[in-house]
């Protein structure tokens, strides 16, 4: 199952620099991207939209966007809706996190065992979020 | 009288969408990492729109170096519309333009060759902090070792 060629669904992470969070993050939305759903999807920077660039605005207005947040600072679904992107779910790590506690993410460059099984877990969250759309699009 | 800053704000562009933007990331975390540990931070840049106004007191009061990873400049364009003039800023294609031998593959994981490429843009903007702290220049090493 597939979309037409100029239809895909946005999967934008938190850029979350700063924690382990925002890597796992990161890394569930280059799985949803590049592994599980690449017919589908797309991935866009986030700072793209902080600063306003119009193309990106673009995109998230005229595609269906998945957020995943690492943190409740929600930094990339309010930036999705601060641009009027269209918003379909806001995925957040710590949400995931609480139903498996024992998958702790460390490390930010490199993500520990744990932190790449829970990044696994979200994006395969997304990926049925994916299908969803598709379905209902077709 | 003469202002000494203790701390600097590195801020990276979140760069998903190219290598260079990986780049950008993993170089301002070697720099606060091992690098300069007690020198810096990291400013998140969509919080600047997010409303973190944490980060953006800290931008407007402490120097702040920019690494973007394209010319698109995301992190000196925010750093400057929501705090002030970036102390340095630095582009990854622009450093890249000096190693015309490395092809950057990879969003997701990083191969030992960008890994190194990482550690000069790292290097580089070391070079920034420590002119920002009015440091002497050539005295790059890690922190960890000291």
């Amino acid at each position: 199952m597939s979309m037409s060629r100029d239809k895909f669904v946005f999967v934008i992470p938190c850029s979350g620099i700063g924690k382990s969070l925002g890597s796992v993050g990161r890394k569930a939305a280059y799985t949803v991207v590049e592994k599980l759903r690449p017919q589908n999807t797309r991935i866009t920077c986030l700072a793209l939209l902080t600063v306003g660039d119009e193309e990106t605005l673009k995109k998230v207005r005229e595609h269906s966007c998945i957020t995943i947040d690492g943190c409740p600072s929600k930094c990339s679904q309010k930036n999705v809706e601060a641009s009027n992107g269209r918003l379909v779910r806001g995925l957040m790590v710590t949400d995931i996190l609480r139903n498996h506690r024992d998958l702790k993410p460390q490390g930010i460059i490199k993500l520990n065992p744990e932190g790449c099984e829970l990044a696994n877990l979200i994006a395969e969250e997304a990926a049925k979020i994916v299908d969803e759309i598709v379905e209902g699009e077709n | 009288m003469a202002i000494t800053w203790q701390k600097v704000g590195i801020v990276s562009c979140s760069g998903e969408e190219i290598p260079e933007g990986t780049i950008s990331r993993i170089a301002t975390r070697l720099v606060l990492e091992e690098l300069r540990p007690d020198q810096t931070v990291t400013i998140c840049l969509p919080l600047f729109l997010a409303g973190g106004e944490g980060e953006r007191t800290f931008a407007q009061l402490f120097p702040t170096i920019t690494v973007d990873g394209c010319e698109k400049r995301c992190a000196e364009i925010g750093t400057k519309k929501y705090s002030g003039k970036p102390f340095a800023t630095i582009v990854v294609k622009d450093s890249l333009k000096k190693c015309p031998q490395l092809k950057l593959r990879s969003r997701a994981e990083i191969s030992a060759d960008e890994l190194e490429f990482a550690q000069k843009v790292a290097e580089k903007i070391v070079e920034k902090v420590d002119e920002a702290l009015g440091r002497e220049k050539g005295t790059i090493r890690s922190e960890k070792d000291e």
